[in-house]
C-alpha cells in the first residue's frame, strides 16, 4: 500500500512473516509524520531482524514499523492501533512507520469475525488485548536482550521511547541496537500489561497519522492509482436488479475519440478508453438492449406490502423473559409500527478497482474493508490460485459498509480478462448509487403495557432482510439475525416481561451492511416508542427513561450529563422541541439530545445537538468526539432525506441531486461530552448514526405533537395545514 | 497539443476541448489530488481555482480554460490563504476519510482570499456546495474561523 504516489516500494513479506502470508508482495507505505517524510526503503522493511509478531518489526537502525490489521476509512483506526501498539512496546511514537497488512485471515483476522474485516465498530474492541499483548511481548524480548548483554536481571531494566534503560548503572540501549539480539529471544508465554494509570499515549488526543497527506493532494485512494500503460473503464449494468445484457450496438461508441474497446459481459457492459472521459462518453454512445428479467415489475409499494405482510406473522423468538402475553393483557397497552427505508451508502469515493492481469498473476489496487475477500473474489474471477493474487489496499474514501463487499473486484477482473493493458475501472456516481447493496428496509412493531408509570411488558418484532445470512452464514443460526435484533435483545430498560421476535423477509433488492448496522432499526424503534410511552404515562421523556435504567449506571450517567449540557428543561419557542435518545450500542453508552424546529411548511431546522458518551477508555479522545460528530450528521442526513425507492425494478435515485445530503448550512453546533472511564474501550464509528434519528424524531414529536413512525421525516405530516 | 497553467507551471496535454478539466488533471496529467465525486457539480470534490475563483472542474470543459491560471490542491499551499487553511485543518483535526477535503480546502481557501474574516453566513454561502459524507462540517466551520484569525 502506498500513501502517496512517490513511495510504493515492494518488500518481501513472505520472508518476514512466514508461510502464513498468502499474498506474496506488499506495497509498503510511509506516513509523513512530524518532519520525517522520507519514503520507506526496501532495505528498511526487508532487513529488520526483530519481527516478534505480525504487528511489529524493528530494524537495526531502530526503525519501528507497525502493521495495521484494520483499514483506514476515516475513523482514525491507524492512529488508534499505532497508539495501542506503541504504548505497550514503549516505542518512540513520533518515528514509527505504519504499513497496511497484506491479506491473511490467519495473521490479521478480526478476532470478532475470524476474517480480515473492518466493520461493526469493533476494531479497537477486538484488537485491544491482542495488540497490547503484541506490544508488551516485544518489549519484554527487547528488555531480555539488554539484560543478557548487561548481565543484569530483566526486572532491573525498563523501557521508554525506543530504549531499554538500566537505571542502576545509567546504561541505555536503543531498540535498533538490540534488534538482532531480541530476535533470538523466545517470546514470553505470559507478559504483564501496563496499568492504565501508566499509559503515556492512550487517552491523549494525539494527531492522526493519515491526515497531513489528505491536505495537499498527496494521499492516494484506490481511485487515484496510476500504472504505466493503464487504460480507464467505466461500466453500465442493467438498471433492473438481476437483468442481463441483450444486444449491444457499439458503432457510435467506437467513434468517440479515445475509446479503445467495448467489453460486453453477460450482466454488464464496459467501455475502455484513454481516460474516464472517453470511457464515459463511449458508454453514453452505446445502444444497449437489456433483458430486464423477473424484477422488471418490482416497485416500492409492493415491497412494502410484502414486508408488512411478513411482519404480521409470527417470528423466531430471539429472547423472552417473564410472561408477556399476560402482562400485556393486564395493563394499559399501546402499540406502534416503525418503518425504515432502503438507503444507499454514497461514499464520496465512488466504487473503483484497478487490475493488472497477466496469464499467471493478478494484482489488485483498491480501498477495501475486506482484504481476503477481495483476494479470493479476484482469484475466482481470474481463474488463478489464491497465492497468485496480490492486493494493495489504499485509503478508503468512505466505507460505511459498502466496501465490506467485493462485487466491484469480481466485475473489474472479469472486464480486465478481455483487455490487454492494466485497467482502472471506475463506477460513475449514478452506477454506484443504482447498484449498491442497500441498507435493508425494516418494519419494527412494538406493543407494551404501562403499570404505575413504568413499562410492565414489551413485545418487539423486527422484520427485514438478513444481511448477516448472506455475508457471514455461520453467524446466522436458528433463523435469528443477531445483528438485526442486536439492541432489541440488549435492552437497556429494566422490563419484567420482555419478548423479541425476528422475521426474515428478503426483498428483490440486494441488501448490505450500512453504517450503524442492525442497531439502526432497533434504537430508532425503541427510542421513538419510549417517547410515546412517556407521553402516555404523562412523564418527561428523560425522567421516564431514567426510572427504568437502574441496572445501567453508565447509561444513566450519560443521560444525566446530556440533560444538563443540553439545557433540557429550558423553554423553547413555539414549534421547537428537544428529543432524547439513549443507546448501549457497540459497547458504548450514549445519550443524545437533538433540538429542532419545524416551520409551517414542515421544513425541519436543526438547532443544536448534544451527546454524552461513555466509551470506556477513550484511546484517542479527539477521535471519539470526531466520530460522534460525524456519525450524528450521517444519521441525521438519513433521517431527514434518505430513501431509496424502486419503480419498474429500478432505483429511482442516481446522484446527489436526488439523493440528498446534509450540507454545512444545515448543520447545527454539535457538542460531544466524553465521560472519563476505566472500562475496556467500546466501539464508536457507528454510534452517532444510530443516536441521531430517534432524537430528531422525538424533537419533532415535542415540537409538533406528531408521532412520526417512518423515515425519512415526512414534511407533509408535520406542516401546519391550511384550514380552508 | 495544448497547454495549461497549473500551480504556476506550464503543462502540455493532449485532450479534446470538451473534456472536463477534472479528467485532464487526473487521467491525463496524473494530478489525482482533485477528486471525482458526482460529475454534475453537486458535491464540490473536484473544486479548483481559476484565476483564484473556485470552480467545479467536473463540468468545466478544458477548452474554456485557455490561459487562465489554475490552482489545484497540490499547489494551493503556496498561496497565503491556502497555507492557513491547510494548517487550521490539521490543527483542529478536521479530516476523516479525506476524500472530499481537497475540494473543501479549495473552497475555504478561495473564501478566505476574498473574505478574510468570514461570518457564519459567508461560510455557509461559500461551503454549502461541498458535501462531506463523514460529517466534518462542525470542524470545517471552526477551522475556517481559526485560519481567519491567524492573519
Amino acid at each position: 500500500m502506498s500513501f502517496t504516489h512517490q513511495s510504493p516500494l515492494v518488500s518481501s513479506r513472505r520472508k518476514l512473516l512466514g508461510a502464513g502470508i498468502a499474498g506474496g508482495l506488499l506495497f509498503a507505505f510511509h506516513l509523513p509524520v512530524r518532519g520525517q517524510d522520507k519514503p520507506l526503503k526496501v532495505s528498511d522493511v526487508s532487513t529488520g531482524p526483530f519481527a516478534p509478531n505480525a504487528f511489529i518489526r524493528i530494524d537495526v537502525t531502530g526503525k519501528t514499523t507497525l502493521v495495521m490489521p484494520q483499514v483506514e476509512m476515516g475513523q482514525g483506526i491507524y492512529t488508534a492501533i499505532a497508539m495501542i501498539l506503541a504504548e505497550e512496546l514503549d516505542a518512540d511514537y513520533t518515528t514509527v512507520a505504519l504499513e497496511a497488512a497484506p491479506p491473511s485471515d490467519k495473521l490479521y483476522g478480526n478476532p470478532a469475525f475470524g476474517i480480515q474485516a473492518t466493520g461493526n465498530s469493533n476494531s479497537v474492541r477486538a484488537f485491544w488485548m491482542p495488540l497490547r499483548k503484541a506490544g508488551a511481548s516485544a518489549r519484554a524480548m527487547l528488555i531480555q536482550a539488554a539484560a543478557v548483554q548487561w548481565k543484569v536481571e530483566p526486572s532491573a531494566c525498563s523501557a521508554a521511547s525506543g530504549e531499554v534503560i538500566h537505571a542502576a548503572s545509567g546504561r541505555r540501549l536503543s531498540y535498533g541496537a538490540l534488534a538482532e539480539a531480541a530476535g533470538r529471544q523466545t517470546p514470553p508465554a505470559d507478559v504483564p500489561l501496563k496499568d492504565p494509570k501508566d499509559f503515556t499515549l492512550i487517552g491523549k488526543p494525539l494527531k492522526r497519522f493519515d491526515t497531513p497527506a489528505k491536505t495537499d493532494g498527496k494521499a492516494i485512494y484506490g481511485i487515484d492509482v496510476m500504472l504505466p500503460g493503464m487504460k480507464f473503464a467505466t461500466v453500465a449494468s442493467c438498471s433492473v436488479f438481476g437483468g442481463k445484457v441483450g444486444k449491444v450496438d457499439d458503432t457510435a461508441a467506437k467513434k468517440v475519440p479515445g475509446v479503445r474497446q467495448v467489453v460486453v459481459l453477460d450482466d454488464l457492459v464496459a467501455v475502455v478508453g484513454d481516460h474516464m472521459w472517453a470511457a464515459r462518453k463511449g458508454l453514453e454512445a452505446l445502444n444497449i438492449t437489456w433483458d430486464e428479467g423477473a424484477n422488471a415489475g418490482v416497485n416500492s409499494a409492493a415491497i412494502w406490502d410484502a414486508l408488512r405482510k411478513a411482519s404480521a406473522g409470527d417470528g423466531v423468538v430471539a429472547k423472552s423473559t417473564g410472561d408477556v402475553a399476560k402482562a400485556l393483557a393486564g395493563g394499559d397497552t399501546i402499540e406502534a409500527a416503525y418503518e425504515l427505508p432502503f438507503l444507499a451508502h454514497a461514499m464520496m469515493e465512488p466504487l473503483n478497482c484497478t487490475v493488472r492481469l497477466t496469464p499467471d498473476a493478478c494484482e489488485i489496487w483498491i480501498g477495501t474493508q475486506v482484504m481476503t475477500r477481495v483476494q479470493s473474489e479476484a482469484a475466482k474471477a481470474a481463474g488463478l490460485p489464491l497465492e497468485k493474487v496480490t492486493v494493495n489496499n489504499h485509503l478508503l474514501g468512505g466505507g460505511f459498509g459498502r466496501r465490506l463487499e467485493a462485487d466491484m473486484v469480481a466485475a473489474a477482473v472479469r472486464i480486465a480478462r478481455q483487455v490487454d493493458t492494466p485497467l482502472k475501472v471506475v463506477w460513475t456516481r449514478e452506477e454506484d448509487t443504482q447498484h449498491d447493496v442497500y441498507r435493508p428496509a425494516y418494519r419494527d412493531t412494538i406493543s407494551a403495557s404501562l403499570l404505575n408509570g413504568r413499562i410492565a411488558a414489551w413485545k418487539y418484532k423486527v422484520t427485514g432482510s438478513s444481511v448477516l445470512a448472506r455475508w457471514f452464514p455461520p453467524a446466522f443460526q436458528k433463523g435469528i439475525d443477531i445483528d438485526a435484533v442486536d439492541c432489541a435483545v440488549d435492552m437497556p430498560y429494566d422490563i419484567p416481561n420482555f419478548h423479541v421476535e425476528y422475521v426474515r423477509a428478503e426483498p428483490p433488492v440486494p441488501t448490505g451492511f450500512w453504517r450503524g448496522v442492525g442497531p439502526n432499526n432497533n434504537v430508532f424503534a425503541i427510542e421513538c416508542f419510549m417517547d410515546e410511552l412517556a407521553r402516555k404515562a404523562g412523564k418527561d421523556p428523560i425522567a421516564f427513561r431514567r426510572d427504568m435504567l437502574g441496572k445501567q449506571p453508565r447509561l444513566q450517567a450519560a443521560l444525566d450529563l446530556v440533560a444538563r449540557k443540553s439545557n433540557w428543561s429550558d423553554t423553547l419557542p413555539a414549534r421547537a422541541g428537544r428529543g432524547v435518545s439513549v443507546q448501549p450500542a457497540f459497547g458504548s453508552f450514549i445519550a443524545t439530545v437533538v433540538e429542532a424546529e419545524v416551520d409551517e411548511r414542515g421544513e425541519v431546522r436543526l438547532r443544536r445537538v448534544t451527546s454524552a458518551v461513555d466509551t470506556g477508555i477513550a484511546v484517542n479522545p479527539d477521535t471519539i468526539v470526531a466520530q460522534l460528530q460525524g456519525g450524528l450528521i450521517f444519521g441525521l442526513t438519513a433521517a431527514l432525506y434518505g430513501e431509496i425507492t424502486i419503480a419498474n425494478g429500478r432505483v429511482e435515485q442516481s446522484n446527489f441531486n436526488d439523493y440528498r445530503m446534509l450540507r454545512i448550512d444545515e448543520v447545527p453546533p454539535i457538542e460531544v461530552h466524553v465521560i472519563k472511564s476505566g472500562e475496556a474501550p467500546g466501539g464508536i464509528g457507528e454510534t452517532g448514526v444510530t443516536a441521531g434519528p430517534p432524537a430528531l424524531r422525538n424533537a419533532i414529536y415535542a415540537a409538533t405533537g406528531v408521532a412520526l413512525r417512518r423515515l425519512p421525516i415526512d414534511k407533509e405530516a408535520i406542516a401546519v395545514r391550511s384550514k380552508t | 497539443m495544448a497547454t495549461l497553467k497549473i500551480n504556476g507551471e506550464t503543462k502540455d496535454f493532449d485532450a479534446p476541448d470538451d473534456m472536463p478539466l477534472l479528467w485532464v488533471l487526473r487521467d491525463v496529467l496524473g494530478m489525482t489530488g482533485t477528486k471525482y465525486g458526482c460529475g454534475i457539480a453537486q458535491c464540490g470534490a473536484c473544486t479548483v481555482h481559476l484565476d483564484g475563483q473556485p470552480v467545479r472542474s467536473c463540468l468545466l470543459p478544458v477548452g474554456e480554460v485557455r490561459d487562465r491560471a489554475i490552482t489545484t490542491i497540490e499547489g494551493v499551499g503556496a498561496t497565503a490563504a491556502g497555507a492557513k487553511v491547510q494548517k487550521a485543518w490539521l490543527d483542529l483535526e478536521v479530516i476523516q476519510c479525506g476524500y472530499c477535503q481537497s475540494g473543501q480546502i479549495m473552497s475555504a481557501a478561495a473564501l478566505l482570499a476574498a473574505t478574510p474574516n468570514p461570518d457564519d453566513a459567508d461560510i455557509d454561502a461559500a461551503m454549502a456546495g461541498n458535501i462531506c459524507r463523514c460529517g466534518t462540517y462542525v470542524r470545517i466551520r471552526a477551522a475556517i474561523k481559526r485560519a481567519a484569525s491567524e492573519a
